[in-house]
C-alpha cells in the first residue's frame, strides 16, 4: 500500500482549508424528477423537503417532457441501452446521424458532429484544427471547458477584455502573420448571463480574415426569435464558422454536445478530434430524446416565448426588491452578493425558505464576485416566481443588502 | 531606458488591469502578483517584440524575467544590443 498516512494527511490537510475558508462544496441529492419544484435531501440523511428549483440549466423545461421521455423509451426499445463503441468503430446508429443531420439545420451551419459532451467538443475541437503556426483569440470570461480545449492545443493563445471589440481588433492586428486566426467566445456567458457582440465580432473576423468560435451552450434552444440561439438574436446566422453546444441544458438536458459549423472543420474533428476518437458514442436514448427536442422546438417558439416572460417577471421583482443584479436579458441572473462566505450563507438560508439557488464563488467566478445564480425556466409558473422571490426578499432582509450598493455590500461583508 | 519604462508600464495598466484604481509601478509584479497569466505573457511578448523589433527566444521570457516592468526592460535591452 502506497497511500501512506503521510500522503493522507496532505490531502485531508488542503479539504480542511477548503472547509475552513467557508467554500466547501457538497451535493445535495435530488429524489425526483428535474422540474420546478424537486424533493431534495440536505444536508445527507436528512428528511426530503420541497423546494422550487432555481438553478437548473433546465431553461426550456423539457427535462422531464412527456414527448421527450417516450421517445427516450422508444429509442431503448428499438435501438438498445449502450453501443460499446466509439462512433467509428461501430457506435454511429441512422439516430445518430439522424440528430447531426437535425442540428445542421436548426443552427444554420453546414455539417455537425456529436461529442459525449460539449465540455469534450470544446476539449478536442482546437487540436483537431489548428497547429502552431495558429493563434486562438479568446474572451476573457470563456467557459472553463474552453480554456482546457486551448490548453491542449499547440497554437499560441491570446485574449481581450470581456466583449471589449476594439481590443480584440487590437490582437487581431497583433497577430496579424499567423497561418490561421480563431476568435473565440461563448453566445451567452455562463456565469454573468450577458450576450456577445456576435454582429461586430463577425465584422472584425470578415476583415481581418479570421474565424469565429462561438460556445452557444447557454443559448442553444431559447435565444433569438426562434430559438436557434445568439447567431439568430445578432443577425449571423451562416456566418458562424464554428459553434459548440451541449443537450445537457435547454435541449433535454441528459448529457451529449456537439461541434457544428464548416464542413472541412466537422470533418477534421472525425479525423483528428480525441475525445471523439477515444470516448463512447452517445447513448441510443439520448440520442432519439434529443431528436423529439428539435421536433418539438422546430414546430413552436411556445416554450422560449414563456421563458422570455419569465425571466421578464423575474428580473423585475428581483430589481425592484433592491437587488444588485448583472445587466442583461438573458434567462441567467446572477444576484451579486461579492463575497464568498456571504454567497453560500445566503444560498442556506434560501433553502430553509424553500427555494434552491447555488452560490458561486472563486475559482468558479473571479475574487470578490460572488453571487447566487439564478435560473429561469419555462417549467417555471408565475407562482414558483412569486414565491421565490418573496423568498429572495426575505433572506435578503435578513443579510441587510436590499437597496445597498455593491460598495455598501462590500463594505459590510468584504469581498 | 525611461521611455521604454513607461510605455511597457502603460501597455501593462492597459491591458491586464480590470480595476482602475489600482496603481502599478515599475518594481510591481506582475506574473507572481496574479496581474498577469500564464496565457496572457503571450501577448505581452509579441508586443515587445514588434514594438522593438527583436526576437526574444522563449527559454528566456520566463515568468521571473516578465516579473516587472524593470525586468521586462532589462530583458528587452539586451535584445536591442
Amino acid at each position: 500500500m502506497a497511500y501512506s498516512d503521510k500522503i493522507r494527511g496532505i490531502y485531508t490537510g488542503t479539504l480542511n482549508e477548503i472547509k475552513e475558508k467557508g467554500i466547501f462544496k457538497q451535493e445535495r441529492p435530488i429524489h425526483s424528477a428535474q422540474a420546478a419544484d424537486i424533493m431534495v435531501e440536505f444536508p445527507m440523511g436528512s428528511d426530503l423537503k420541497k423546494v422550487i428549483n432555481m438553478c437548473a440549466n433546465n431553461y426550456l423545461g423539457l427535462s422531464s417532457h412527456p414527448d421527450v421521455i417516450k421517445a427516450a423509451h422508444e429509442g431503448l426499445d428499438s435501438r438498445g441501452y449502450g453501443m460499446s463503441s466509439v462512433r467509428f468503430i461501430c457506435g454511429t446508429q441512422d439516430i445518430h446521424k439522424e440528430l447531426e443531420a437535425k442540428v445542421t439545420k436548426f443552427l444554420g451551419t453546414e455539417d455537425t458532429i456529436l461529442f459525449p459532451s460539449c465540455m469534450d467538443a470544446n476539449a478536442g475541437v482546437f487540436e483537431a484544427i489548428l497547429t502552431g503556426e495558429d493563434v486562438m483569440i479568446s474572451d476573457r470570461l470563456v467557459h472553463a471547458s474552453i480554456i482546457d480545449g486551448m490548453r491542449l492545443c499547440a497554437a499560441l493563445h491570446d485574449t481581450f477584455k470581456h466583449s471589449d471589440m476594439a481590443h480584440l481588433e487590437e490582437k487581431l492586428q497583433l497577430h496579424a502573420d499567423k497561418r490561421l486566426k480563431v476568435v473565440i467566445t461563448d453566445g451567452v456567458f455562463s456565469m454573468d448571463g450577458d450576450t456577445a457582440k456576435l454582429d461586430e465580432m463577425v465584422a472584425l473576423c470578415e476583415k481581418y480574415d479570421a474565424m469565429l468560435f462561438v460556445d452557444e451552450s447557454h443559448s442553444s434552444g431559447f435565444i433569438g426569435k426562434t430559438g436557434r440561439g445568439t447567431h439568430e438574436k445578432c443577425g449571423v446566422v451562416g456566418k458562424i464558422d464554428i459553434i459548440t453546444t451541449t443537450f445537457g441544458k435547454a435541449l433535454g438536458g441528459a448529457s451529449g454536445g456537439c461541434v457544428s459549423g464548416r464542413k472541412e472543420l466537422v470533418e477534421m474533428c472525425r479525423q483528428k478530434a480525441r475525445p471523439y476518437l477515444f470516448s463512447n458514442t452517445i447513448a441510443p436514448v439520448v440520442v432519439s430524446g434529443v431528436n423529439v427536442v428539435l421536433d418539438i422546438l422546430s414546430k413552436s417558439t411556445e416554450r422560449r416565448d414563456k421563458l422570455e416572460k419569465n425571466t421578464e417577471f423575474w428580473r423585475k421583482g428581483l430589481t425592484e426588491a433592491g437587488f444588485v443584479l448583472k445587466e442583461g436579458d438573458t434567462p441567467i441572473v446572477p444576484v451579486m452578493l461579492f463575497n464568498a462566505k456571504l454567497s453560500q450563507d445566503f444560498s442556506k438560508a434560501l433553502y430553509e425558505e424553500g427555494v434552491y439557488a447555488i452560490g458561486f464563488f472563486f475559482p468558479v467566478v473571479p475574487q470578490g464576485q460572488a453571487r447566487i445564480r439564478t435560473q429561469v425556466s419555462a417549467g417555471h409558473e408565475i407562482h414558483h416566481l412569486e414565491k421565490a422571490l418573496e423568498a429572495f426578499k426575505k433572506v435578503g432582509k435578513k443579510f441587510d443588502i436590499l437597496g445597498k450598493t455593491k460598495q455598501e455590500i462590500i463594505a459590510k461583508y468584504g469581498n | 531606458m525611461a521611455e521604454m519604462k513607461d510605455i511597457v508600464l502603460q501597455y501593462v495598466i492597459n491591458e491586464y488591469l480590470e480595476d482602475e484604481d489600482e496603481v502599478l509601478s515599475y518594481d510591481s509584479p506582475l506574473i507572481s502578483g496574479g496581474i498577469v497569466d500564464s496565457f496572457s505573457m503571450v501577448s505581452l511578448k509579441r508586443f515587445l517584440e514588434n514594438k522593438y523589433k527583436i526576437s526574444i527566444p522563449d527559454d528566456k521570457a520566463t515568468p521571473e524575467a516578465f516579473d516587472t516592468v524593470n525586468k521586462i526592460c532589462t530583458l528587452v535591452n539586451e535584445y536591442l544590443k
